[in-house]
């Protein structure tokens, strides 16, 4: 049986890509926000997922004006890197795991939840940073990636309820696959900013603070805050954090943090990372803390 | 019915929502259209006729020749489809932001190093601020 063994969260700023492409992740600059994911990297490295269920939002890469899905699922062999307007960054392209993909979208749909499946899709920098800040710059991806973008580009965007209950329904629909596979879901974005109009530049610390505590403690509750909290507290483009949500669906309601990490700033973001390790019966015991 | 718009009163801020999306559909299309390297090669060497292929308001088009971020986002612009004109012009979120701002992008990075703007009298169009960080 398929099990979920950890979720990873973390922001997906395409600076940091950039910073890491062209050479200069140890720059003043970048040096503290790479450090944050030494740690994540030996996590990884030990925990060697099988898939990856990887929930982002596409930035008007894969999907243009004319279809916006509120949830896709990418069920394809493999996914190419998008061009974002500079060429595609230069990352391995992504492979998938179709089988657990379709048995993903069955049995979410059977679930209720109506996503739309994808056979080609281009990946941006929402999904490839985040690959990039844990597994570093090799020559392959250690791992296969099942892509989960969410649409909040549009408003409305899921709410974080929806989200939350996504993350359930995927946890089931994995405890049902007939293979013998560790998985992760990883959920990215935010934390606080925004990168329009004369508000830009916005990040709050307090709030993103908080928000992390409650995501550990009681995502229940943190699900039910409404979208316009986070427009007036964590900035337009904050509403990205809804996506965490899906990831703190799909784990146990106790799970024990492993690693925590903040930082301000990255280009025009606050960085979060979590990653934390599921206490449910089929979870893995013991391993590295940071 | 009209849709209902809690976020009107966020200072600074267009929500792109279904009217916004409506009001730029060309605009945004034009932007993604960039993401292809010969689209890229001949919007550079001759904007103006490019943007005439698209089926986008004169208003609209004179922003994207000024690069007037703020009117783009105002006619219906959002800031991801955007990014690809940006992109092209080898701009960064950063700089953006910056012009955005009214502020030099040596003063707004600055900003964020310094921590950010505070959300501290920008949650509500006539929020007065309560602290300077």
């Amino acid at each position: 049986m398929a099990r979920i063994t950890a979720g990873v969260t973390t922001s997906h700023v395409p600076a940091i890509g950039a910073a890491l492409d062209l050479g200069k992740s140890g720059d003043a600059y970048w040096s503290p926000v790479f450090a944050g994911y030494d740690f994540s990297k030996r996590w990884i490295a030990a925990a060697s997922p099988d898939v990856v269920i990887l929930v982002y939002n596409d930035h008007a890469s894969a999907f243009s004006l004319d279809i916006v899905p509120t949830f896709a699922l990418g069920c394809a062999e493999r996914f190419q890197p998008a061009d974002e307007g500079w060429g595609p960054r230069p990352v391995p392209v992504v492979e998938g795991h179709p089988e657990l993909a379709t048995h993903l979208a069955q049995s979410v749909i059977q679930q209720d939840f109506d996503l739309t499946v994808c056979y080609r899709m281009d990946v941006d920098h929402g999904l490839t940073v985040p690959l990039s800040l844990l597994f570093g710059q090799p020559q392959a991806w250690p791992v296969r990636v099942i892509p989960l973008p969410v649409n909040v580009v549009l408003y409305p965007p899921p709410s974080g309820r929806r989200c939350f209950e996504l993350g359930k329904a995927l946890r089931r629909a994995v405890e049902s696959f007939d293979a013998d596979l560790d998985v992760q879901v990883w959920g990215t974005g935010g934390m606080s900013h925004q990168l329009q109009g004369a508000r830009a530049g916005l990040i709050n610390q307090v709030w993103d603070n908080r928000w992390l505590d409650r995501l550990i403690t009681d995502p229940e509750g943190l699900s039910r805050m409404p979208h316009i909290e986070y427009v007036r507290e964590a900035g337009s483009e904050g509403i990205e954090l809804v996506m965490w949500l899906i990831m703190r669906g799909a784990l146990s309601a106790e799970v024990d943090v492993v690693h925590r990490f903040y930082h301000v700033p990255a280009s025009n973001t606050a960085v979060g990372h979590l990653i934390l390790e599921d206490r449910g019966p089929s979870a893995t015991a013991g391993g590295l803390v940071s | 019915m009209a849709l209902e718009k809690p976020y009107a009163d966020v200072p600074g801020t267009v929500i792109f929502d279904a009217d916004q999306a409506r009001k730029g559909y060309h605009l945004n299309q034009f932007c993604l259209s960039l993401m292809q390297a010969p689209n890229r090669e001949r919007f550079r060497s001759d904007e103006r006729a490019y943007l005439d292929e698209w089926p986008m308001s004169e208003e609209q088009k004179r922003a994207v020749l000024a690069r007037d971020w703020n009117r783009m986002i105002e006619l219906g612009g959002n800031v991801y489809f955007l990014s690809k004109l940006f992109s092209t012009d080898g701009k960064s979120f950063q700089y953006v932001a910056a012009m955005m701002t009214g502020m030099t992008q040596e003063a707004y990075a600055q900003m964020m190093l310094n921590g950010g703007r505070s959300p501290e009298g920008q949650r509500r169009i006539g929020e007065p601020a309560r602290d300077e960080r």
